[in-house]
């Protein structure tokens, strides 16, 4: 995989698909972590807790992800379906 | 009374000049055109500059405030960007026909009373109808009907709407009012069928996305933000808005979320988004009212762009589904960058538009203290990214190597694009001169580090959500049922079956009665027909002597 990828342009070899996750997991870990050392405004209480954008936004996200799934289940149909 | 050259005649003049010269010429009015109608709303003053007559009724075809001029402005950038993307490849009579339904839109923009709102806003339906079937696919031509149908349906309810109100209270003056009545409510019927709220969502992404690669990019900004102002204009504060809106927000994630191609991906998109300015518009207040019309502002520029990027991947491969593109990024970097700063800015990334505009509406919400609609907004946020901002750069440019090389975008293309690009960021990073143009004075900073700090976590960790389900969202070669299906499917069916049904009883009522039907006829021609005697002519004579045998027989009558 190694060798075929050297022939692929750089930005998707798999060293720098590495690189590019370790990079954004110190990022999103940064972000977590400057928490503490910048303020943000709670105005609900809740959302002043350290991470709580982080866990939010991930938690909605597979919400939303999985809400698609199941009403995919129902209303998904061949792409040819309304072929009139 | 006339005070000002109407702006919106400058670009129907364009229109029709479009359609009558061709080369250079043509090329000329089709820049030009839209900076003279950017100068021309900036000459519009506050308050009533133009009045005519019409069947009683005191029209105000001009009417100028900073509401209105925002709107204006932002319609005739958009008619400039999208020419300038266009003129080189789409035909005369798209050219012609977005030119005049872009002036339908600033007629919409400057429409003092309702009548004139009507009357622009039919004009929008009829010549995006037309750009819809510039298409020139046979499923253009079929969206397009059911496009036309929906929002000929859509003005006769706001028609209703008018003429109720114009009954009611005499006064036909655009004025803000509250669902209250059956008069205000198909008004407001009518205005929500255009920014394609439930039950009727499902025209835009059927139609939008069966446009030309440059008729898109027209469509994408006029129908939905005029009914965003009408709404500011007619109902502001109307609580109903505030769950329509929501609910727009996340059908329009939803649906992206199942949607393999990538142009409806961007169609649904502007469902979620005319979804938080719905929602601002139903919280009302000042601040809100501000966040709706900035968004609006920031939205028409960064799906335009969005729309123009798709628009260049479907010139250049004629492909738009996400199953079928990948890996563009290596051939064109330029289309892919400048997607990609439209992705960053709808899903409101800081620096971008987006985030100056969109912060406006959570802000209010705030300022109120709705709870909920906060954190739905929030959750909605985190949902754009997810949705438009990763999966449509993602699908198209990266994803997995389709094996397309295509050539990068024209250098018309480009230029529109980087232009629109740059709008982008420039609101994004700087946006207190924008926020002097809003209706109302702002007192916002966008940038405390707080608010930064909670919105990139809330994004990036979206960003790693998006990755972690990839598996969970791969494409299929499907379609989504939506509310369409009811009229696409269902009164198909019902019209079948009710014309089996009549078709039965006529045969055998026509079978049983067909004898005394037929001496019915005959009674009715012997004494009807041409030479009947009820009919035939009669000499002058018979007729003045019955006439006077009847005269006599009254006079004599009267006598006794």
């Amino acid at each position: 995989m190694s060798i075929e990828g050297e022939n692929d342009h750089w930005l998707v070899r798999p060293q720098t698909i590495r690189w590019l996750w370790t990079g954004f997991s110190v990022v999103l870990a940064l972000i977590v972590v400057l928490q503490s050392v910048i303020k943000v405004k709670g105005y609900f209480g809740i959302d002043a807790w350290i991470g709580f954008g982080a866990v939010f936004g991930f938690l909605s996200c597979v919400g939303m992800v999985l809400v698609a799934k199941g009403l995919g289940r129902y209303l998904k149909r061949e792409e040819n379906f309304y072929d009139d | 009374m006339i005070e000002v050259l109407p702006p919106v005649l400058i670009l129907l003049a364009a229109a029709v000049l479009i359609g009558l010269t061709r080369g250079q010429l043509r090329s000329a009015i089709v820049l030009i055109s839209p900076l003279i109608t950017l100068w021309a709303v900036w000459q519009v003053p506050d308050g009533v500059s133009m009045t005519v007559d019409f069947i009683g009724y005191q029209l105000e075809p001009v009417e100028g405030s900073a509401l209105r001029r925002l709107f204006a402005t932002i319609f005739s950038l958009m008619t400039f960007v999208g020419g300038l993307y266009a003129f080189r490849h789409a035909s005369a009579l798209e050219l012609a026909a977005s030119y005049a339904y872009a002036a339908g839109a600033i007629g919409v923009a400057f429409a003092g009373d309702l009548i004139t709102l009507f009357i622009f806003w039919e004009t929008m339906a009829i010549f995006s109808t037309a750009v819809v079937w510039c298409g020139d696919t046979p499923m253009a031509g079929r969206a397009g009907k059911r496009y036309a149908v929906m929002h000929i349906i859509g003005g006769v309810i706001l028609m209703v709407g008018i003429t109720g109100i114009a009954v009611q209270t005499g006064s036909i003056e655009i004025q803000a009012m509250r669902a209250v009545d059956f008069a205000s409510w198909m008004i407001l019927i009518g205005l929500l069928i255009n920014t394609a709220a439930p039950p009727f969502s499902a025209w835009l992404s059927d139609a939008y996305p069966e446009a030309s690669s440059t008729g898109a990019v027209f469509l994408s900004a006029f129908t939905t933000k005029t009914a965003v102002l009408a709404l500011i204009l007619l109902f502001p504060g109307e609580p109903v808005l505030i769950g329509v809106g929501i609910y727009m927000i996340f059908y329009g994630i939803i649906y992206a979320l199942l949607e393999n191609d990538a142009r409806r991906i961007l169609a649904y998109s502007i469902v979620n988004q005319v979804g938080f300015m719905v929602c601002a518009i139903g919280i009302g207040t000042q601040l809100a009212l501000n966040g709706a019309a900035a968004h609006a502002f920031a939205h028409i520029i960064y799906k335009g762009l969005l729309f123009m990027s798709a628009g260049v991947v479907f010139y250049r491969t004629g492909k738009r589904k996400c199953t079928d593109l990948g890996g563009l990024f290596r051939t064109m970097p330029l289309t892919c960058v400048c997607g990609i700063i439209g992705a960053l800015s709808i899903s409101s990334f800081p620096l971008t538009s987006g985030f100056t505009t969109k912060t406006l509406i959570s802000e209010a919400v705030l300022t109120e203290g709705f709870a909920v609609v906060y954190f739905l907004l929030a959750a909605a946020s985190a949902g754009v990214f997810l949705h438009a901002g990763i999966k449509f750069p993602w699908f198209v440019f990266f994803q997995k190597d389709s094996g397309l090389r295509p050539k990068d975008a024209p250098w018309n293309m480009s230029t529109a694009m980087v232009l629109f690009a740059l709008a982008c960021i420039g609101l994004g990073v700087f946006p207190q001169p924008f926020y002097a143009l809003l209706p109302y004075p702002v007192e916002y900073d966008a940038y405390s580090p707080g608010k930064v700090l909670f919105y990139l976590q809330l994004l990036l960790f979206s960003g790693l959500a998006f990755f972690l389900l990839l598996p969970a969202m791969k494409r299929t070669l499907t379609i989504t049922l939506d509310t369409d299906w009811l009229w696409r499917i269902c009164m198909k069916l019902l019209a079948n079956t009710l014309l089996g049904i009549m078709t039965a009883v006529n045969e055998v009522f026509s079978r049983s009665t067909y004898l005394r039907f037929d001496t019915m006829r005959t009674w009715a021609r012997r004494h009807w027909g041409d030479q009947g005697v009820f009919a035939r002519s009669w000499p002058i004579g018979t007729t003045a002597i019955w006439i006077s045998v009847l005269l006599s027989g009254y006079v004599l009558l009267y006598y006794i």
